[in-house]
């Protein structure tokens, strides 16, 4: 019989070791799923994991795991301050979008103006609007006690609508013929979220993804508040004890992720993407959830698995038109992946016997 | 704009059919978090159970059939859930998470070939006699059989919970574990058997969307149909007879925001859309207020050391 | 000579780490009111949870009736006629006393009938209870009522009470004697867990004592002195904390008209509380759990904040202060709940430490953090108070409960408090250990502290206090000198018996 025994404390080796673990797992499975699938499984995850770092045209995709990665990880570092207090904010995919129009909104009331301050009240805007979506279901927990999970959950609904309306109404390009969407922003200089260094995909959006990750390593590891934001997800009842106010800890944990979230769809709309669709949130709110597990809430781990994450997007469309590999078979594969973090995550808090069943 | 088109008949008519499917979804979860489980997977496991159903009724034939493979299908991605949090104790809030996006993508995956097929149609139980009473006849007693099917089990599960035997023991497991546990009882085996059912009726209400309310399969067609069955949850405090009440209210609220698009009301059609999520939030801000009658240990791991 | 009900003989259980009960033999007779006597951690829980059948044994056997006995569950063990009354009570709150009852039943009558076998029992054995009230309403010694009435249902021939009563007063205990004598005239076993000699001198026939899991011997208590048993109990004597003469000063606390709401929906709420505790005085609070005792310590330590006059630290009203800005001022706390509550059992004794060592002892410097010191912080306490651990990195929760206690009471010392309010300072905790934390108490005292010890603990309480007052339902007695008071005032301060009655014998 297989009997789990609490470990007197977390097991470090196992905290370090699971993910990886939980890597190569999804990897086997995914690969019976290609199988079954009538894919060859071996060239489908060759084709997912290493065509775009080392195949042929690994100068293209290079590039574009940044800039995949860029949005993922700014998302899932915010979400993972929450995600330590135990403050779910489920909701980063609508918070994106609303980032999103802030920001294009700024670029598009303020053209064919040529001015230099575009860009930063763009960045202002988006990181703002962000935070106000986050701000409605923080005040509401923080006010009523409502439950933050429903709550940014539900907005992300009713930011898609808005998306829509946005794309069809205000926003859309008077000069666009009738069709939704609006004025592409990477042909208005002021605006354009540009390449740093062109070839490399590395643009501003990047460069907040790194800043995020570092400011947040000092944080929670050298700063007080980052200090109570553990010890609330840790023992909310001794977070209390210690003097934190839990109300304030909300609003700063939904804000800081809204804000980030924000800041992800601005430089999104206003580089890689360009413009205002209907469709133009492709779900990085939601896959951050599992960045920021897989990177175990810490900052360098959030870091990699944001790097990975986008590399099953870029190897997944790559195995969608080498292979035929359907869109919806790397999605599963994502979700398998958090499902088996979850998993082999027990090993790290119990220890597995195996003990003689015992006599009745 | 033309508001006479709404014929108020047809309306709460079709307020039964809208209710159905997160009553039934509601009514699942709510068994669940009576059990101490926060089973956040409600919408992964519902579009589990619609495009299972929806499969299963276009091959054989037979909505019957589909029905049964969506309660299945919703109970076996929940099985999942359960050994996640039950036997590997992983956090519920992420393993219902995780359950969701795995549940988006596998429907996905497996709805691919049967996109813009109708499926075979649910037998409406014309109710002789009842039927035929005017206004009472058409919004009563003239539906297919899946709602009178949720409304039964809103009054099975409400029985089962209060007077049986079986309910009480779920109940004790929910209220506080560890007593129920020194009493000698399976805290686990119930709390998997709870999430069961939960995943069960999760499909069923998935896959009334798919046969019976759209008619049709679309990727992530329940476009946070669980996420509102988990807010009904709240709203009903936790009891059987408010989840009806509150699946209804819902219900009328989708049918009468669809009738006002229909009959080209002066607003964008994109915010009439938002209504239902914004009156979730709006009810959950009102009825927050009484957390109280929460069970006691929802959502906690439960693990026997000494 | 009747032959005994249960035997056991041999029993032994291991954890990972520590034997529970090793070779543990002993039998218990009809009609006999047998005590288990140990210290925390000697291994009476997990003995008395094999013979409940929640835990089975590695090795040795059962006789029960004169037949094998192993329960591979409770119900087998209901089945044979053993009944338990947890120390934790095994009930919830938000059922009525009718739906605790039945859960506690094998095939329990229908609802409407069990309501009157409740009242009918309740009335015959002086436990009066309502069938239709829920559980959480009820107070500590209703609530144990509930656990009995559930276990007399079922006409048990053995019945296990593990520590009953550390719930009740004075006055309820005498009642709840004249009850179990009841039951053993009718030639019920009772298996009686305790660590409080004097109790099991006036009610029990035999005593089998453990220490460290093994069996170290078995007395008549009543022909024992409690010295003696002591001694059998812990190994070795314990010098009694020494209190020298001190002189006490101003008042340094005091609470003037208190009144706080329960956060709790089962708790007690505050009823205008007042009180002052003078520099380098003791002062004891008792009562039953459950009165108001985690309430009046959230309102000392800031976590709830009150009028600004009803605190006053020094003369300084610091009612609407958080915890940080209390601790500044000198007023340190230490919860009862030691994890989860005063520490955080996945983080480090380093962390912990920090918990509520950050302001007083300069563990941050503009809001970031100095982790070296905290280490050294962590390292002082560790070494001051004889806390056993590997050192400062190890998760609070590897540590024993005495350890850790020694550890949070420790954490508050150090850091040389104006005032100190300590809840339940000695619960769960080994006799070594509490011996330890008692006079940790008396020296700050001794330096000038004001130190405010609430508990459950009545001996400790006269052990350590200069005075005494009792929480009765968020109401505080008078507070009167400890030298002064008898057990059956005491008693009366916290409340009497509760509305219990004698069983009608």
């Amino acid at each position: 019989m297989l009997r789990l025994d609490r470990r007197p404390q977390p097991s470090r080796l196992w905290t370090l070791l699971t993910p990886p673990l939980a890597v190569l797992v999804t990897m086997i499975v995914g690969g019976a799923l290609f199988a079954a699938l009538g894919k060859d499984p071996v060239v489908a995850i060759e084709t997912i994991f290493w065509e775009p770092l080392f195949g042929e045209f690994a100068f293209y995709y290079r590039p574009q795991l940044l800039v995949k990665a860029a949005p993922l990880i700014l998302i899932a570092i915010g979400l993972s301050l929450g995600f330590r207090a135990g403050i779910w904010n489920i909701g980063a995919e609508g918070q994106y979008i609303i980032g999103a129009l802030c920001g294009a909104g700024v670029a598009l009331a303020a053209y064919p103006s040529e001015s230099w301050l575009i860009f930063p009240g763009m960045v202002l805007a988006g990181a703002l609007g962000g935070w106000a979506w986050a701000m409605i279901p923080a005040v509401l927990k923080v006010r009523f006690g409502t439950n933050e999970i429903l709550v940014s959950l539900m907005l992300v609904y009713v930011a898609e609508q808005l998306l829509a309306s946005m794309a069809l109404g205000p926003m859309r390009n008077p000069e666009g013929m009738g069709f939704p969407g609006s004025r592409n922003l990477q042909q208005y200089a002021p605006a354009h979220n540009a390449e740093l260094i062109a070839g490399t995909g590395m643009h501003w959006g990047v460069a907040a993804a790194l800043i995020a990750v570092i400011f947040s390593y000092v944080l929670l590891n050298r700063h007080i508040l980052g200090y109570h934001i553990r010890l609330t997800g840790e023992a909310p009842r001794a977070a209390r004890f210690a003097g934190v106010r839990p109300g304030r800890l909300i609003l700063f944990c939904l804000g800081a992720s809204g804000a980030l979230a924000g800041l992800a769809g601005m430089f999104e709309v206003a580089g890689p993407a360009g413009q205002v669709t209907i469709d133009f949130n492709v779900g990085y709110g939601f896959t951050a959830i599992i960045v920021a597990f897989l990177g175990r809430l810490h900052p360098v781990g959030i870091l990699l698995a944001g790097l990975l994450l986008a590399l099953t997007y870029i190897g997944g469309e790559l195995a969608q038109s080498n292979m035929q590999l359907p869109a919806a078979a790397v999605q599963l594969f994502q979700g398998m992946l958090l499902f088996f973090l979850l998993a082999v995550d027990v090993l790290v808090h119990f220890r597995l016997r195996w003990r003689r069943a015992e006599a009745a | 704009m033309d508001l006479s088109s709404i014929n108020p008949i047809l309306l709460l008519a079709s307020l039964m059919v809208a209710a159905t499917p997160i009553l039934l979804a509601a009514l699942g979860e709510l068994v669940s978090e009576r059990a101490g489980v926060l089973n956040l997977g409600v919408e992964g496991m519902m579009i589990t159970g619609a495009i299972c159903g929806f499969a299963i009724a276009v091959e054989t034939g037979s909505p019957v059939v589909g029905f049964a493979a969506a309660a299945a299908g919703g109970a076996l991605l929940s099985l999942l859930f359960a050994l996640l949090t039950q036997l590997a104790l992983a956090n519920q809030v992420a393993s219902g998470l995780a359950l969701t996006l795995f549940g988006l993508g596998l429907s996905a995956l497996l709805g691919q070939s049967y996109v813009g097929i109708r499926p075979p149609a649910t037998a409406k139980l014309d109710i002789p006699l009842l039927g035929d009473i005017p206004v009472l006849g058409p919004v009563l007693f003239s539906h297919d059989w899946m709602v009178y099917f949720g409304l039964a089990l809103t009054l099975a599960v409400w029985a089962a919970l209060k007077y049986s035997r079986a309910g009480l023991i779920l109940r004790a497991v929910g209220e506080n574990h560890d007593a129920a546990h020194a009493l000698g009882y399976n805290v686990v085996g119930v709390r998997i058997l709870a999430i069961l059912f939960g995943g069960a009726c999760a499909g069923l209400g998935g896959a009334y969307l798919s046969l019976v309310r759209v008619p049709q399969w679309t990727e992530g067609m329940t476009a946070g149909a669980g996420w509102i069955a988990l807010a009904l949850v709240v709203f009903a405090s936790w009891k059987a007879g408010r989840v009806l009440l509150g699946a209804y209210l819902f219900g009328g609220v989708t049918v009468l925001q669809l009738n006002l698009q229909a009959a080209g009301v002066d607003i964008p059609v994109e915010y009439l859309s938002m209504s239902p999520y914004l009156i979730t939030i709006l009810v959950l801000v009102i009825l927050s207020a009484d957390r109280s009658r929460a069970p006691g240990s929802l959502g906690r791991i439960f693990h026997a050391s000494r | 000579m009747s032959p005994p009900l249960l035997t056991i003989e041999g029993l032994t259980k291991a954890y990972p780490g520590v034997v529970a009960n090793d070779d543990v033999s002993f039998d218990i007779k009809p009609g006999e009111v047998h005590a288990l006597l140990g210290e925390n951690g000697a291994g009476k829980s997990t003995l008395v949870k094999m013979i409940y059948g929640l835990v089975r044994p590695d090795s040795g056997r059962m006789t029960l009736h004169g037949r094998a006995y192993a329960p591979a569950n409770p119900s087998d063990a209901r089945a044979g006629g053993v009944a338990m009354v947890f120390q934790h009570f095994s009930l919830f709150d938000a059922l009525d006393v009718a739906e605790n009852v039945a859960l506690g039943m094998e095939n329990p009558p229908r609802m409407h009938d069990l309501a009157a076998r409740i009242r009918e029992v309740s009335e015959t054995y002086g436990l009066p209870l309502d069938p239709a009230r829920t559980l959480g309403e009820l107070s500590a010694g209703e609530r144990q009522r509930v656990e009995i009435v559930r276990c007399l249902l079922q006409d048990p021939r053995l019945l296990i009470m593990d520590e009953p009563t550390s719930v009740l007063t004075p006055q309820e205990v005498e009642i709840l004697f004249e009850t179990l004598r009841k039951l053993t005239r009718e030639g019920v076993a009772i298996l009686y867990i305790s660590h409080k000699l004097e109790e099991i001198r006036a009610l029990c026939d035999r005593a089998t004592i453990l220490r460290l899991g093994r069996n170290v011997g078995t007395c008549i208590p009543r022909d024992a002195s409690a010295r003696e048993m002591a001694e059998m109990m812990v190994g070795s004597a314990f010098a009694a904390p020494e209190r020298a003469a001190r002189e006490t000063g101003d008042a340094a606390l005091e609470l003037t008209g208190l009144s706080l709401r329960s956060p709790n929906a089962f708790g007690a709420s505050l009823k205008e509380i007042t009180l002052a505790v003078r520099r380098g005085e003791i002062l004891g609070i008792g009562g039953v759990a459950g009165n108001g005792q985690d309430e009046l310590l959230a309102a000392l330590s800031g976590e709830v904040r009150v009028a600004p006059g009803a605190v006053r630290l020094a003369g300084r009203p610091v009612g609407r202060l958080g915890p940080g800005a209390r601790r500044r001022l000198g007023l340190l706390t230490a919860p009862e709940e030691r994890l989860g509550h005063a520490a955080a059992p996945d983080m480090s004794l380093t962390e912990n430490a920090l918990l509520t060592g950050a302001e007083r002892e300069n563990l941050m410097r503009h809001g970031f953090l100095r982790w070296r010191r905290a280490e050294d912080f962590a390292r002082r306490i560790i070494e001051r108070f004889d806390v056993r651990t590997p050192g400062p990195q190890v998760a609070a929760r590897a540590l024993s409960g005495g350890n850790l206690q020694k550890f949070v009471i420790g954490r508050e010392v150090l850091q040389r408090p104006e005032v100190l309010v300590v809840n339940q300072p000695t619960w769960g905790v080994d006799a070594a250990a509490a011996a330890a934390i008692r006079q940790a108490l008396l020296d700050l005292a001794g330096s000038g502290t004001a130190v405010l010890c609430i508990s459950q603990d009545l001996d400790e309480l006269m052990e350590i206090s200069d005075r005494f007052g009792a929480l009765n339902e968020g109401r505080l007695s008078a507070i009167r000198p400890a030298k002064e008071l008898n057990v059956e005032e005491i008693g009366l301060m916290m409340g009497g018996a509760h509305g219990m009655e004698v069983a009608h014998v």
